[in-house]
C-alpha cells in the first residue's frame, strides 16, 4: 500500500463478532493471555472501590451480545497514567493503570462489569468521569461516550462537558449509584437508538 | 508549526458512516442522533499504553503461537508496516492487536458455525509493538473466505483484524487488513462502507522484498492514526 501525502487516516472497521479470542480472550475462556479485563482494581490500589456494570441496547431495546466496552479514567487523585499528564508525580498511582476492557458475550444477562475505584476531578473544572469506548458488530467505526456519577450533583452541574449536551440528554450520561451490600454500583445502560439514546460525542 | 494540545479530528471524509444499510447490523445499532463536539480534555489526550510488557515472546507468530502438534496449514505470510499520525511521524512502541480465521476461513471463536475445519495447531490471535519507527511485523498464515449471513451467498473478502491504541484514546482504532486483488472486496457491504476514497488504504500491498525466501509472502500495511494537531503559524 502506498501511502498518501498528506498523510490520511486508515479507515475504521468493525471490530465484528468474533473479537473475543483476540481481545477479551481470558474472560471468555480461550487460553491466550489478555492485557486488560474487566478488574481495574488489585488489592493495593487508592481509591473507593465501586462497580460499574450496564448492558448495550440496541434499537429494538435488546440487550447486544457481542459489544466490547472499554473505560478510560482517572486514579484517586484525578491523575491519569499517561506521559501527557505532566502533573506531579506524587498523584501517581502504581497500582492502577486506568483501563479496563470487557465483552458482554459471557454475562447471562449480557451485562458489562467492571470492578474499578470512582476516579478524582482532575483539576480542569470537569466533573469525575469515565471515558467510554463502545465497540460491537454491525458499528462500522467506534462509538466514545463518558460516565458521570449520579452522587457529583455539583460537579456535574458546573461540568463544561455535560454543558455543551443538550438538558434533556444528559441524563442518559449520569450512572445511578445503588449501596448495595457488596459496595457502591453504578449502573450505566448504553442505549444506541430510541428515546433514550445515549450521548456520544464526536472525539 | 506548534503544537496544540487537541488530537486531529476524527476525518469523517475517512471513516465508514455509522448507519450502513447495506451491511445489515448497522439498522439498530447506529446511533441516530448527530454526535457531540467535544473539545479535548486530559481523558481524550491521555490513554492506555501498552509496550512490550504483556507481549509474550511468541505473540507476534501466529505460526507458532497456537501450535499443538505441528504447524498449521496454509499459505505462510509475513505482516509488516508502519504506524504513522496523520502528520506523518511514526507512532513508536505502541501495541498492536491481530485476530483472524484460519487458512479455511474458520475462526476459533465458539459461535462461529461455519462448517470449515478448525486447524488444530492454529489459535488465530497475537500481538506486537511498533519499533522506534513505527515499524511492525508478525507471521501468520493467510486467512480465508467465510461466509455470513447478511444477504444470500455473502462472503467476506480475506482480512486480518487490527486494533490499536496509538498515543491516546482518540487514536484508537479497530480496522480491518485485506489482499490486493481480492474479487470478494467489490462485494462487501463492510469494506464498501468506507469512503470510496479512502478504502485502498484498507488493502495491503504484496511485496517481494518483504517477502522472506523459502518462508513466507510479504504483505505491507501502513496504518495512519490520529496524532497531535498543528496550529498554523498564523494562529
Ligand atoms: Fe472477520
Amino acid at each position: 500500500m502506498s501511502q498518501e501525502t498528506p498523510f490520511k487516516q486508515t479507515p475504521s472497521q468493525t471490530v465484528g463478532p468474533y473479537f473475543a479470542y483476540g481481545l477479551t480472550p481470558e474472560q471468555y475462556g480461550y487460553s491466550h493471555a489478555a492485557i486488560a479485563d474487566g478488574i481495574m482494581v488489585s488489592g493495593g490500589t487508592e481509591g473507593e472501590r465501586i462497580r460499574v456494570e450496564g448492558r448495550v441496547l440496541d434499537g429494538a431495546g435488546d440487550p447486544v451480545n457481542d459489544a466490547m466496552i472499554e473505560l478510560w479514567q482517572a486514579n484517586a487523585h484525578g491523575h491519569y497514567n499517561h506521559p501527557e499528564d505532566a502533573r506531579e508525580d506524587n498523584l501517581l498511582d502504581p497500582e492502577f493503570s486506568g483501563f479496563g476492557r470487557f465483552g458482554t458475550g459471557v454475562d447471562a444477562e449480557n451485562r458489562f462489569i467492571f470492578s474499578t475505584i470512582k476516579p478524582g476531578a482532575a483539576g480542569d473544572g470537569q466533573a469525575p468521569h469515565i471515558a467510554v469506548v463502545v465497540f460491537m458488530r454491525g458499528t462500522l467505526s467506534h462509538a466514545y461516550t463518558r460516565i458521570y456519577f449520579s452522587d457529583e450533583q455539583d460537579a456535574n452541574g458546573s461540568d463544561p462537558v455535560l454543558n455543551s449536551v443538550p438538558q434533556d440528554r444528559r441524563q442518559t450520561l449520569i450512572a445511578r449509584r445503588d449501596d448495595t451490600p457488596g459496595g457502591p454500583v453504578y449502573r450505566f445502560d448504553i442505549h444506541m437508538q430510541g428515546e433514550r439514546e445515549t450521548v456520544f460525542f464526536d472525539v | 508549526m506548534a503544537e496544540t494540545d487537541q488530537i486531529t479530528p476524527r476525518d469523517w471524509s475517512s471513516h465508514p458512516p455509522y448507519n450502513h444499510p447495506p451491511y445489515r447490523s448497522t439498522e439498530l445499532r447506529a446511533p441516530t442522533k448527530p454526535l457531540i463536539p467535544i473539545s479535548h480534555t486530559l481523558s481524550e489526550r491521555t490513554g492506555p499504553v501498552y509496550g512490550h510488557d504483556g507481549v509474550g515472546p511468541l505473540d507476534h507468530d501466529l505460526t507458532r503461537n497456537g501450535a499443538r502438534n505441528g504447524e498449521p496449514l496454509g499459505e505462510r505470510i509475513v505482516v509488516t508496516g508502519r504506524v504513522l499520525d496523520d502528520a506523518g511521524r511514526p507512532v513508536p512502541h505502541t501495541l498492536i492487536e491481530v485476530w483472524q480465521a484460519n487458512a479455511a476461513g474458520r475462526y476459533i471463536h465458539i459461535v462461529d458455525q461455519h462448517p470449515a475445519p478448525i486447524d488444530p495447531n492454529f489459535f488465530g490471535a497475537g500481538r506486537c509493538v511498533t519499533d522506534a519507527d513505527g515499524r511492525y511485523r508478525f507471521y501468520s498464515v493467510k486467512p480465508g473466505a467465510y461466509p455470513w449471513g447478511n444477504h444470500p451467498n455473502a462472503w467476506r473478502p480475506n482480512h486480518i483484524h487490527f486494533s490499536l491504541f496509538g498515543q491516546s484514546l482518540s487514536s484508537r482504532l479497530v480496522t480491518q487488513m485485506y489482499f490486493p486483488g481480492d474479487p470478494l472486496l467489490d462485494l462487501d457491504p463492510i469494506f464498501l462502507a468506507s469512503p470510496s476514497e479512502a478504502r485502498n488504504r484498507l488493502i495491503s500491498e504484496f511485496s517481494i522484498d518483504a517477502t522472506e525466501p523459502e518462508f513466507a509472502l510479504g504483505y505491507v500495511f501502513d496504518i495512519v492514526l490520529r496524532g497531535r494537531a498543528a496550529t498554523p503559524m498564523e494562529a
